[in-house]
């Protein structure tokens, strides 16, 4: 990789002042953002550590319908803190990537980069969560912004995610058998109103809400609502893993699943 | 009592205590004092002219010792190929040129066209950017039949097409065959792809060359099954060195799988280099290099007509396979589809006429040569599938079918140029009709129903050749080396014993094993046997390991020096206690008089072959060490029977492996605990094939599965735990030990069994599947259910 | 450059480093730990899994410098004091859990981390741990037998097959 500078500041502030020279860039657990500098693919001119600022860690329930996890908190930290609250996201923190990969790997660096087959774009937009930035707060219909891609602004840091808490919910991952990233996944979320289905890992602009099975479902939750519903293959992604057909298969038969298990 | 030692017993492995702690000597482990490292800049692009290379921006930079191009290596030779093979028209195969850097063009993508010694390998890397490289990309060749279409581009410029060479065996006259074929009352025809895979040993190459000006030596640490081959290839025939003045050290090698054979460009490079440079020059491949530069395996696209007559005897088989050889020919890629494949494919059936075609092809991809099994694999895939296929055609079932074909009585001459020596077909059934408990299929096919799965068995036998190869007749077929090996038994004063030998242990567990063997032939303990391995400076000249051939042939020459050995130390042992010669016995190391109390210990003899005061002197040399080189009198034929059992998910095509067992005839077993991992890894690998990996390439020769996020590697929780049985056993006839070798069995065996599976678990739902090519993903089982 | 101060096995050990090393190199090139291997570019396959402030994570995929301060081991440091095999290296040996060992450092670390956790896994939870870790050689088969030994776990019925 090619050298930068290094910074790991202890509070939100010294992170965003250190982020503002040109060409700087924060650094979560690295899971993503090191393979890819080794590659090469990216020349940042300085790193920004943020796993040294206490106020990024943790998981905690605020109120009784939220709980809020710092933007730098672990996925198996998640896993751990979170499954008292709000057992499907410490589900799916518990399967992203590997043992290894969840005690470094984070919930803002996985959701600033929004891989179209990352695992928590699904929860996050799912459970109509909120990211609390450096700068403001974002709903997650206005986060994401297609595949690698948000509304973050350069310096921006993810400092929590606010996760209402469904009446029930569930994570469904098919594996891609090579990167264990979702080939396609399907999060469920259940209100007391409402419905909320969002998918990775199919659409070639990233995640996205199944509206059609969002109404369905919030009509009556349960998968047999589900079997008229249509998932159309367009702009789905087609790869040595699976085409756009199979992916559209895939979205109705994970979402009737999460629909079951959620039940 | 049951034996604790020696000859049979699972012995644990004494290497594991420095791999279980980190002291393993891997050659990246290797830094040698002023060392520089080498970057290659390798082709983004899978075919193109070079117009010119400016390295002059990179010489400049920090650091930079040297930057090398194809034209530093004028005059110096190119990586051979071992094999000659020669077609149907018995005219020897295209053999093009293979540089160490790209010369006027570059023919895949990862092929390398310069490279950058310096320093650091940052900088190394830094000043690779700085390379300008004018390259006019031309049009990539990557499907094998459009290569061989009349107008195609070429590869290679100098050669008059793609096509390597045409091959046939068996039965040539086409007349015969056709006639075969009409008059059969049933003929099965499959068209399969056996798809192309990378071998993947965990360790990525590495080559440290280093120079010592004073006494003109070179030194290559490299990462290698064979280093005397890679010494000899790389001094003969691309460098022009002196043998004496070229030591090559393969110290701990982290698996191998076939792709470690090879000779590389790299290697050749970092002695080059650290001469020129006057510098020890380092190489260590990332895993991206590994994708683009390690020889790969397979890739075979096959049509395959299997004839029964009317009581369902196999009365003939044709085959037509394109072989895709990739740029260059790596150096036994030859021999893969040809030798060890043609030869293999009567399996375990008596069929009286069998025709093999194979067309080599050149593409604009990754050279293509042996990855374990290398061809045998191929062709059992093949048979077995469409064995599988008529079975189901005639509404036979699989076992019966298969059984009712079986090669009975042996010898057994085959149709395609192999002769069988031993075997016993039935005898491996019968055990895996046990261990799998067939039986009881039904009812764990309706268990699966009722939770919503479909369960699908699938059977197949294979056979393989291995033990490679009487030197003899591989000549004959066109191999350009011997394939002996060699072992040298050197018994020191007190009596303990370092045996030198030419096969290279990377996972096979070589320094637990042969100990056992000596050890037992004496009678002492097996802790004063140690194994020497690895250093053409220190060992005979050997052939190295692969082939399932190291405890078949190195094995069969350590027993060999063994017993000379023995011999001669009866002979000081007769001397000592004023016997004769006839009456000595060696039993637990101890020599004795037949029917005296007179005896003398192992460690008395010894001494005093070193300290000969008391010594024949006048018939006998003094010291105690002998070498014996071992060229094999035939092929060994290991074979066996596999059942895997799977489920399907209707709904996503997944498919999991619930049951997989193995029956094998290895003949004679050393220790038992290493031949079942042994099987375990090849059955891994293999389910790895059928499900999970597959090294593709896109239109533009581009690599589409280039690193683990796309190439499938079988995880932990991908398999189950396999039964493996080898209690059937035929012993080898040929050689001491009447072992066969087990290192591919399970990569040979497995795959079919698994497709078998697949197909026979979708037809119980009345899915009419004849065939998903693999790897058997969830997406292609899915596409073949919608029909 | 940068100066870091680690605990690696116990000890604590300094380096100067470029922001940009990454730590698996720290440990093999400056401090000479060869155990920790490196075996992809991807952050996948786990030969460089090692332990630092008691989780398990990939030595490529963290750089030296993020981790001045903590507490690092490596396979050199799990034997027992007397220079024996500790419970899971020698459960690896009497099962034949490795073949090459080119995996076998982070196989071993990887299972310590889970035994830690959690000391008598079953079979499927052992498989699924061992997601971030890649094999050529044993099929997993030994591997994970020598995980059930080593927590304690009868593997009569595996062997028995």
């Amino acid at each position: 990789m090619y050298d930068f500078e290094f910074e790991r500041p202890e509070s939100v502030t010294d992170a965003v002042t250190s982020l503002q020279s040109e060409g700087a860039m924060p650094l979560g657990g690295g899971q993503t953002l090191i393979p890819t500098l080794k590659q090469r693919l990216n020349s940042p001119s300085k790193l920004v550590s943020l796993t040294a600022i206490s106020d990024l860690q943790g998981v905690r329930l605020d109120g009784l319908n939220t709980i809020r996890v710092g933007g730098a908190t672990t996925h198996e930290t998640v896993a751990k803190q979170a499954v008292q609250h709000y057992p499907a996201l410490a589900d799916l923190a518990g399967h992203i990537g590997d043992p290894a990969v969840r005690s470094r790997g984070t919930i803002g660096g996985s959701l600033a980069n929004n891989d179209p087959s990352a695992c928590y774009p699904a929860a996050v937009l799912a459970s109509d969560a909120t990211i609390v930035t450096s700068q403001r707060e974002i709903a997650a219909d206005e986060f994401f912004d297609g595949m690698f891609a948000t509304v973050l602004e350069e310096g921006e840091i993810i400092t929590t995610v606010k996760f209402p808490i469904p009446v029930a919910a569930n994570y469904q991952k098919f594996l891609q058998p090579a990167s264990r990233f979702a080939l396609t996944g399907v999060f469920v979320a259940k209100f007391n109103s409402s419905v909320r289905v969002a998918v990775t890992g199919a659409s070639e602009d990233g995640v996205y809400r199944w509206s059609e099975a969002e109404s369905l479902l919030s009509a009556d939750f349960s998968p047999v609502a589900l079997d008229g519903a249509h998932v159309s293959p367009d702009s789905m992604i087609s790869d040595l893993h699976g085409s756009p057909e199979y992916r559209a298969s895939l979205v109705k038969t994970l979402t009737k699943r999460a629909v079951v298990a959620a039940s | 009592m049951p034996k604790d030692s020696g000859i049979g017993v699972s012995q644990k492995r004494r290497e594991d205590v420095r791999f279980l702690t980190g002291a393993g000597n891997y050659t990246d482990d290797i830094n040698v004092r002023g060392q520089t490292h080498v970057h290659f800049l390798r082709s983004e692009v899978a075919h193109g002219r070079i117009d010119g290379i400016d390295t002059s921006a990179a010489a400049a930079m920090a650091g930079v010792v040297r930057v090398f191009t194809g034209a530093d290596f004028e005059g110096v030779g190119g990586l051979p190929c071992g094999w000659q093979v020669t077609d149907r028209d018995n005219n020897p195969m295209q053999e093009p040129p293979h540089p160490i850097l790209a010369q006027a063009k570059v023919r895949h993508v990862g092929d390398p066209i310069a490279a950058v010694v310096a320093e650091t390998y940052e900088q190394a890397r830094d000043a690779a950017e700085a390379i300008k490289v004018d390259i006019t990309e031309l049009p990539a060749i990557v499907n094998m039949q459009s290569a061989l279409a009349e107008g195609s581009d070429k590869v290679h410029d100098d050669l008059t097409s793609n096509l390597c060479f045409d091959w046939c065996l068996g039965e040539t006259d086409d007349a015969k065959v056709q006639a075969a074929f009409d008059e059969a009352a049933h003929v099965t025809t499959l068209e399969l792809v056996n798809q192309r895979l990378v071998a993947n040993p965990m360790e990525p190459r590495v080559a440290v060359g280093d120079y010592n000006r004073a006494s003109d030596e070179h030194t290559l640490y490299t990462t290698s099954q064979n280093p005397h081959v890679i010494r000899l290839l790389m001094c003969a025939f691309v460098l022009g060195l002196p043998e004496h003045k070229v030591r090559v050290v393969a110290p701990d090698v982290g698996g191998g799988f076939g792709t470690k054979i090879f000779h590389y460009a790299e290697e050749a490079f970092c002695t080059f280099a650290a001469k020129e440079c006057n510098r020890p020059v380092k190489w260590t491949a990332s895993r991206t290099e590994s994708f683009l530069s390690d020889a790969q395996g397979r890739d075979h696209v096959t049509k395959i007509e299997l004839a029964l007559d009317s009581s369902n005897n196999f009365t003939a088989i044709r085959t037509n396979t394109l072989a895709n050889l990739g740029a260059y020919l790596s150096t036994f890629s030859s021999s893969v589809p040809t030798w060890l494949h043609g030869t293999l494919m009567a399996g375990n059936y008596k069929t009286p006429v069998i025709q093999v075609n194979v067309k080599a092809v050149f593409t604009n991809t990754v050279p293509v040569d042996a990855y374990r099994g290398a061809g045998r694999p191929e062709a059992t895939f093949q048979l077995e599938r469409a064995i599988d296929t008529a079975a189901r055609e005639l509404g036979l079932d699989p076992i019966t079918l298969r059984r009712q074909n079986f090669i009975t009585e042996f010898p057994y001459a085959t149709p395609v140029a192999l002769e069988y020596d031993t075997g016993n077909y039935h005898g491996t059934m019968d055990r895996l009709e046990a261990v799998a408990d067939i039986g009881g299929f039904a009812a764990r096919r309706a268990a699966s129903e009722a939770s919503g799965k479909l369960r699908g068995l699938g059977i197949n036998c294979y056979i393989e050749a291995c033990g490679i190869a009487p030197s003899n007749i591989v000549g004959m077929l066109g191999a350009r080396a011997g394939l002996y090996d060699a072992a040298t038994v050197r018994v020191n004063a007190t009596g303990s014993i370092s045996v030198l030998v030419g096969a290279h242990s990377h996972g096979q567990g070589h320094e637990t094993v042969f100990p056992q063997v000596v050890a037992d032939m004496i009678g002492i303990d097996e802790s004063q046997v140690e194994i020497v391995h690895g250093d053409s400076a220190k060992i005979p000249f050997g052939m190295g390991t692969y082939g399932s051939r190291s405890l078949a042939v190195c094995g069969s020459a350590m027993v060999r020096a063994t017993e000379k050995i023995i011999n001669k130390a009866k002979k000081i042992a007769a001397h000592l206690l004023e016997a004769s010669e006839a009456d000595i016995e060696l039993k637990d190391g101890v020599f004795s008089v037949a029917g005296t109390d007179k005896s003398v210990a192992w460690g008395d003899v010894t001494l005093t072959a070193y300290v000969p005061h008391n010594f024949p002197l006048e018939d006998l040399e003094p010291g105690l060490e002998e070498t014996s080189f071992y060229d094999p009198a035939n092929f060994t034929f290991p074979a066996g029977a596999y059942a895997c059992e799977v489920e399907v998910d209707p709904e996503t095509g997944q498919v999991s492996i619930e049951r997989f067992c193995a029956a094998d005839d290895f003949g004679n077993i050393v220790n038992p605990m290493i031949v079942d991992g042994q099987v375990h890894g090849g059955i891994g690998q293999g389910i790895g094939q059928a499900l999970l990996e597959n090294c593709a390439y896109d239109q533009d020769g581009q690599l589409v599965s280039g690193s683990f996020m796309d190439y499938a590697m079988p995880r932990a929780d991908d398999v189950p735990f396999y039964a493996v049985d080898h209690s059937s056993q035929t012993p080898c006839t040929h050689n001491p030990l009447g072992v066969k070798g087990c290192g591919e069995a399970g990569a040979i065996g497995s795959p079919p069994a698994v497709v078998n599976a697949v197909i026979d678990g979708l037809h119980s739902a009345n899915h009419g599947v004849k065939h998903i090519d693999m790897p058997v993903t969830p997406a292609r089982v899915w596409e073949a259910m919608q029909g | 450059m940068s100066e870091v101060t680690m605990r690696v096995n116990g000890k604590s050990v300094s380096g100067q480093v470029e922001n940009r090393t990454l730590l698996s190199t720290f440990l093999r090139d400056s401090l000479g730990l060869t155990g920790t291997h490196i075996g992809c570019d991807t952050s996948q396959c786990g030969a460089c899994v090692i332990h630092v402030d008691g989780a398990a994570v990939k030595a490529c995929t963290m750089l030296a410098v993020e981790a001045e301060g903590a507490d690092v081991a490596t396979i050199e440091g799990q034997a027992n004091a007397d220079g024996s095999l500790n419970v899971i290296q020698q459960a690896f040996q009497d099962h034949h859990g490795l073949q090459c060992g080119f995996c076998t450092p982070g196989m071993v670390m990887s299972a310590a981390a889970l035994l830690k956790d959690n000391p008598r896994p079953s079979e499927a939870v052992i498989r699924k741990y061992l997601e971030g870790n890649l094999c050529r050689c044993t099929g997993y088969h030994n591997i994970v037998k020598a995980i059930l030994a080593a927590s304690g776990q009868s593997v009569d019925a595996i062997a028995a097959e």
